[in-house]
């Protein structure tokens, strides 16, 4: 069993860490300035949607080439995006997005990756 | 007009619940979320497993870090090949926004041990958050096996438990692209931040985060599109006017887990 990524695991937990606990231990310290508090908040949005469009989007070949893509993962992705806007429900989102996949797939209209 | 009217100058402030009722509305509210943690720590364990996490290397994520959005991007960064600098470094980010939830509770428990407050801080997620925080302004104090309740039996025992069955469970799918399971990853990227956007300023730097990742990752390289999207949104989206978004992340307790 790998366990390589433990060490990470270790890591990102002791980067997460101060964040948790600094303006518990040493009350006054969270007060950065507003600029830098609107810029943090609007970092995990600005990377979780990176993420999700690279993914979606990019594909590398063998020689780890990128190259765009389209296919039916957009239309996935959206309709997530689309019942969390409209029902805050994350996991219906999920479960909707991977049958709607599945389904394609299944019936050929999509191609398997 | 019927009724009495109320004595005194002004109506009375309602009294504070006592315990118990507190404490029961508590463990009620947090129902939903272990339903959310139970299902989101599976479909984090399957993506992890399909990204080549072991179930101990996918256990020790859901224990030592402990978030979810920073769990799901670090599944990412591993398929993208991440420097582990880079990860780390991203990590810090996302899990950030916890300053603004530890320095909202931090009144509350000025007056506990150290220690104490140490320990409970690992444990401090958005739903523990949103939990604790609601619960302490009904009591107007602190409630510590509130907390421990929000922390640990709603959400951090159902998403190790979940994450731990989504890892074995799906090491035993021969082919999970047929089920979708594929598509698991960027959806939950997706809806999260879809559950982020909260005003203008954070649709502008999701949408130019994405823009600038995928332009980045044709031109060069994905794991370095993603950095220049996740550093380059933000600061397009302090550029747009308007009123700063509301605190909406504090009742968003069904979108993120943990």
């Amino acid at each position: 069993m790998s366990t390589e990524l433990v060490l990470l695991a270790l890591f990102m937990g002791l980067a997460t860490y101060p964040a948790r606990a600094i303006p518990l231990l040493v009350p006054g310290v969270e007060r950065l300035p507003p600029r830098a508090i609107a810029y943090l908040r609007l970092v995990a949005p600005a990377v979780l949607a990176a993420l999700a469009a690279v993914n979606v989007m990019v594909v590398l070949d063998a020689d780890r080439t990128p190259s765009f893509h389209v296919g039916v993962e957009w239309l996935a992705v959206a309709v997530c995006g689309g019942l969390v806007a409209a029902r805050r429900s994350l996991f219906a989102g999920l479960i909707v997005a991977a049958a709607l996949v599945a389904i394609l797939r299944a019936a050929e209209i999509a191609p398997l990756p | 007009m019927t009724g009495a009217a109320p004595a005194g100058p002004g109506p009375t402030p309602p009294a504070p619940p006592d315990v118990r009722s507190a404490r029961r509305r508590l463990v009620m509210d947090g129902l939903g979320i272990i339903a959310t943690a139970s299902g989101f720590g599976l479909v984090y364990g399957l993506a992890a497993r399909a990204a080549g996490f072991s179930p101990l290397e996918a256990s020790a994520m859901s224990v030592l870090v402990f978030a979810g959005a920073a769990q799901f991007a670090a599944v990412g960064y591993v398929l993208g090949g991440f420097s582990w600098i880079g990860v780390i470094a991203l990590t810090a980010f996302i899990n950030a926004r916890h300053l603004l939830y530890a320095a909202a509770l931090a009144p509350y428990l000025a007056d506990r041990p150290r220690p104490l407050r140490a320990l409970l801080a690992h444990f401090l997620t958005d739903e523990a958050f949103a939990l604790s925080t609601a619960h302490f302004r009904r009591l107007g104090r602190a409630d510590v096996p509130g907390y421990w309740y929000a922390a640990l039996v709603t959400t951090f025992i159902p998403w190790n438990v979940a994450t731990l069955v989504g890892v074995i469970v799906g090491g035993s799918i021969p082919e999970p692209e047929r089920l979708g399971l594929d598509i698991i990853f960027p959806a939950a990227m997706a809806g999260l931040a879809v559950g982020l956007v909260t005003g203008r300023r954070e649709l502008v730097a999701a949408l130019v985060g994405a823009v600038v990742a995928v332009a980045v990752s044709l031109g060069w390289d994905p794991a370095a599109g993603i950095l220049a999207g996740g550093l380059i949104g933000p600061l397009v989206g302090l550029a747009v006017p308007g009123r700063p978004s509301a605190a909406r992340h504090a009742g968003d307790i069904g979108v993120e887990a943990p």
